[in-house]
């Protein structure tokens, strides 16, 4: 399915790039990637989301939308097939609200817990875990994906990131809190999140993750605001 | 069956104005149930476990929480009347894109302004009066932020309007004398009964404030 001037601005490490990218091909919708240099944004970013200057920006018919959730929205509502989110109202705010979990609390603790030493980062890691704790109580009983069936969907694309980023964050910032025996339902879920081949072959390589997240704990605090 | 509707809430919070304006431009009957934070009822904590805090509409029985959430869901539930997202995807991508930019910024900038000191005053009042600006080029010549119908964007900011004076006089600076065309806009929400029965009372509003800043201390 064409996407007609349809332009994906991101990185090949973002984790909020690729879940646009999943969503993209989930729906079979061709687009260009075009690569960003965080540290060198081209005029098109700093057009296009001159609010944040972040990625990912997707770009469709020469009209900007920014913010990860907020793309994956207007994709779901412009492409119809293959739907991400349900119609069922109940069902939609519950995705959101754990998404808007995820990207908050999830994400924060995981910035202290990447970027602190000690206490500092004692606490983030305890954040963490109380957040995995929940997610775990989410899915735990759900038959596979979040919505209990058998396909992905927009909780799934947002929490992904965990299922592959998430080990370079413990190992490059020196912590550990994921645990299989702990979060039993959750490791099942990545197991089968990693499975599916929109998401198997739209991974970023483990050395590449790896050199990145070296570069951002040498960069310190500051490379949060670059990055994305 | 008719539907059972309750909104737990407290009434200085703007996240919870945003629920009652929501409900009302649908006219949808509910039981507002004030919620003493300092002893959250049993069915706060039951409806909201992972946060505690409150907006949290409940209907038949199900909680939706964060405010954001609850108003998309009630436009999508009583979606016969007063629609308050856009039907047309970029439009509609475009007013959560700005609702979520209030969402992150409007709270905190607010805050520091009603309690930083000196030369932090200085900053917040300049930073909080910039983001205003910034509202008042994406507003431009439209009547509401949607366009020519009061929406999801407009619900998002208006219940910070009823905090203003509160920051005025914490801040000691006139929002209006800076921003005219956003008071304006605010104005002109006001004048919807759904928005005007919303807010509480300015003045009320600065007694709580300053009761909040004495309890904790700051003056």
């Amino acid at each position: 399915m064409s996407g007609t001037d349809l332009k994906l601005l991101g990185t090949k490490e973002s984790l909020f790039t690729y879940r646009i990218v999943w969503a993209l091909k989930l729906k079979g919708i061709e687009y260009e990637f075009v690569e960003e240099d965080l540290f060198n944004k081209s005029p098109l970013l700093l057009e296009s989301n001159p609010i944040y200057k972040k990625v990912p920006v997707l770009i469709h018919g020469g009209k900007p939308i920014s913010e990860s959730l907020v793309i994956l929205d207007y994709i779901d509502e412009t492409w119809k097939n293959n739907p991400i989110l349900s119609t069922d109202p109940q069902e939609r705010a519950y995705a959101r609200f754990w998404a808007k979990f995820v990207d908050e609390k999830f994400y924060e603790a995981s910035i202290k817990a990447f970027f602190l030493t000690g206490e500092d980062q004692a606490k983030g890691v305890e954040s963490i875990a109380e957040a995995l704790q929940f997610l775990e109580g989410e899915i735990a009983g759900k038959k596979k994906f979040f919505f209990g069936g058998e396909a992905i969907g927009f909780l799934d694309i947002v929490v992904g990131w965990i299922a592959h980023w998430f080990q370079f964050v413990e190992e490059v910032g020196g912590f550990k809190v994921m645990d299989s025996m702990k979060y039993p339902a959750f490791d099942s879920w990545t197991k089968n999140f990693l499975e599916v081949p929109v998401i198997k072959e739209n991974l970023p390589p483990h050395e590449e993750l790896r050199r990145v997240f070296q570069g951002f704990q040498q960069m310190g605090l500051a490379a949060v605001g670059a990055k994305e | 069956m008719a539907d059972k509707v309750i909104l737990l809430d407290f009434w200085p919070s703007m996240f919870g104005m945003r629920v009652r304006i929501a409900l009302a431009e649908k006219g949808v009957e509910y039981e507002f149930r004030e919620e003493d934070l300092f002893n959250k009822s049993p069915l706060l904590l039951k409806m909201n476990p992972v946060h505690k805090k409150i907006p949290v509409l409940i209907h038949n029985g199900k909680p939706v929480c964060e405010s954001l959430i609850a108003v998309q869901y009630i436009d999508e539930v009583w979606n016969d009347k007063a629609p308050l997202l856009p039907s047309d995807p970029y439009r509609k991508a475009h007013a959560r894109f700005w609702a979520d930019y209030v969402d992150k910024k409007m709270y905190d900038l607010g805050k520091n302004v009603s309690t930083k000191k000196g030369e932090e005053q200085e900053a917040a009042n300049k930073e909080f009066i910039e983001c205003l600006k910034l509202f008042e080029g994406e507003l431009g010549d439209k009547t509401y932020f949607g366009g020519e119908t009061f929406g999801f964007c407009d619900v998002a900011l208006i219940t910070f309007y009823s905090w203003f004076k509160t920051f005025e006089m914490c801040g000691n600076f006139s929002i209006e004398a800076e921003c005219p065309k956003l008071i304006a806009w605010a104005k002109r929400c006001m004048e919807k009964e759904s928005v005007a029965k919303s807010l509480p009372d300015r003045h009320k509003l600065y007694d709580f404030a300053l009761q909040v800043k004495k309890m904790n201390g700051i003056e």
